[in-house]
């Protein structure tokens, strides 16, 4: 019933958005047509911008996610993993989250495959899902579609962000869904 | 930063990729991933182009005002450096209000138009302002309200009720998006993160 409205309310998002719009701007005598090509000019000079990060970042994921440093990564960071209580299964989930979105979810369908779609460590990582993004990724492209070369405090931020989203999802799904 | 992260994701991974004997694999993926990039981008340039246009609507209609308006007293507290009735206001809010919805393929567009608005506030092109990285924060933080593409991935793995994760994904999301920007607004402050004197100096000079 739940999952039903819920479907339903994000099927429904985009075409109320569109229309609303549209209609809101026909209502105060806005040229709509006009103005759509007028904004919609700037997708072509986006796309040219973001390209080049966009290359860089997706062949560098590539190229980490078919070697197998993942497994190497994991196994070393599971012995500092275990003494803040963290599950170690969750361990690769953390480290891909950042990089790759599609990567994460492979790892949530092996979590289910390996351990059961109602097992703690695949709730958990889908709960880190819901509640980090594809750092890394969201910075270069963001960036670089503005050639902003120094980032400051950026990175730090976004990571603090994703671990505050990681702790946070293993301490609710151990209340929510260790019974 | 990210010069070191990106080479060491790519030197990293052919090493290993030697050391296993899997060398082959990770240069095919390197090789592909690039021409996935393009198709990927090119896909984005359309779904971009429409919604600049709609978001091009919105404005002159005087809609992007009136919800700039509401938000007014929150988004002025986290970016004071914006003018309330500035662009990047307006494609800020539309950005994190379709990411709220779970709509990431409407959020990314409004994103870097907002990046682009605040960009033009920007005296020093290549840094980064606090408003940009505010507003990053909170973006690669997640707002999403309900993570409809898990909970699909979940049903398809046989999930009796993957509709449970929405509750805790929402109180963890919400810890993070406070965590982003506690995280943004005090590291801000930090001498290593400051504008540096001699950038300006140079800035200046020119």
């Amino acid at each position: 019933m739940l999952l039903k409205s819920v479907e339903y309310v994000s099927q429904l998002a985009i075409p109320f958005m569109i229309v609303g719009i549209i209609g809101y701007g026909l209502q105060k005598n806005v040229k709509v047509y006009e103005a759509f090509t007028e904004g919609a000019k700037g997708g072509f000079a986006t796309f040219i911008r973001i390209i080049p990060s966009f290359i860089a970042m997706l062949v560098a994921i590539g190229v980490f996610r078919e070697s197998g440093a993942l497994d190497l990564l994991t196994n070393a960071l599971k012995p500092i993993v275990r003494t803040i209580n963290i599950p170690e299964e969750v361990v690769p989930m953390m480290i891909m989250r950042p990089l790759s979105g599609s990567g994460a979810q492979s790892i949530i369908s092996q979590l289910a495959r390996t351990y059961g779609p109602e097992s703690l460590a695949c709730r958990t990582a889908a709960v880190m899902m819901g509640s980090s993004e594809t750092t890394l990724y969201v910075l270069a492209i963001y960036f670089g579609s503005i050639s902003i070369k120094k980032q400051r405090h950026a990175l730090a931020s976004g990571l603090i962000a994703d671990l505050v989203g990681f702790l946070s999802a293993v301490y609710v799904s151990r209340i929510f869904f260790n019974s | 930063m990210l010069n070191i992260i990106w080479s060491v994701l790519i030197i990293s991974g052919f090493l290993i990729g030697a050391a296993t004997g899997n060398v082959q694999n990770v240069t095919a993926a390197a090789i592909n991933s690039a021409k996935m990039a393009v198709e990927l981008a090119i896909g984005l340039m359309g779904v971009m182009a429409m919604w600049l246009g709609i978001l091009r609507i919105a404005e002159e209609s005087g809609l992007i005002n009136i919800i700039s308006r509401a938000l007014k007293p929150i988004m002025i507290l986290l970016f004071p450096e914006v003018p309330e009735d500035h662009p990047a206001m307006g494609a800020m809010i539309m950005n994190i209000s379709t990411n709220i919805l779970g709509l990431g393929n409407a959020a990314t567009p409004f994103g870097l138009k907002a990046m682009e608005e605040l960009q033009t506030l920007n005296r020093y092109k290549d840094t980064a302002t606090n408003s940009m990285v505010t507003f990053l924060a909170i973006n690669t933080s997640s707002v999403t309200l309900i993570p409809a593409s898990t909970i699909a991935l979940l049903t398809a793995a046989g999930a009796r009720n993957p509709a449970e994760i929405i509750g805790p994904s929402i109180i963890a999301t919400t810890m993070s998006t406070l965590g982003a920007i506690i995280a943004a607004k005090t590291l801000q402050r930090l001498p290593r993160y400051k504008i540096k004197p001699w950038e300006r100096g140079r800035k200046n000079a020119a």
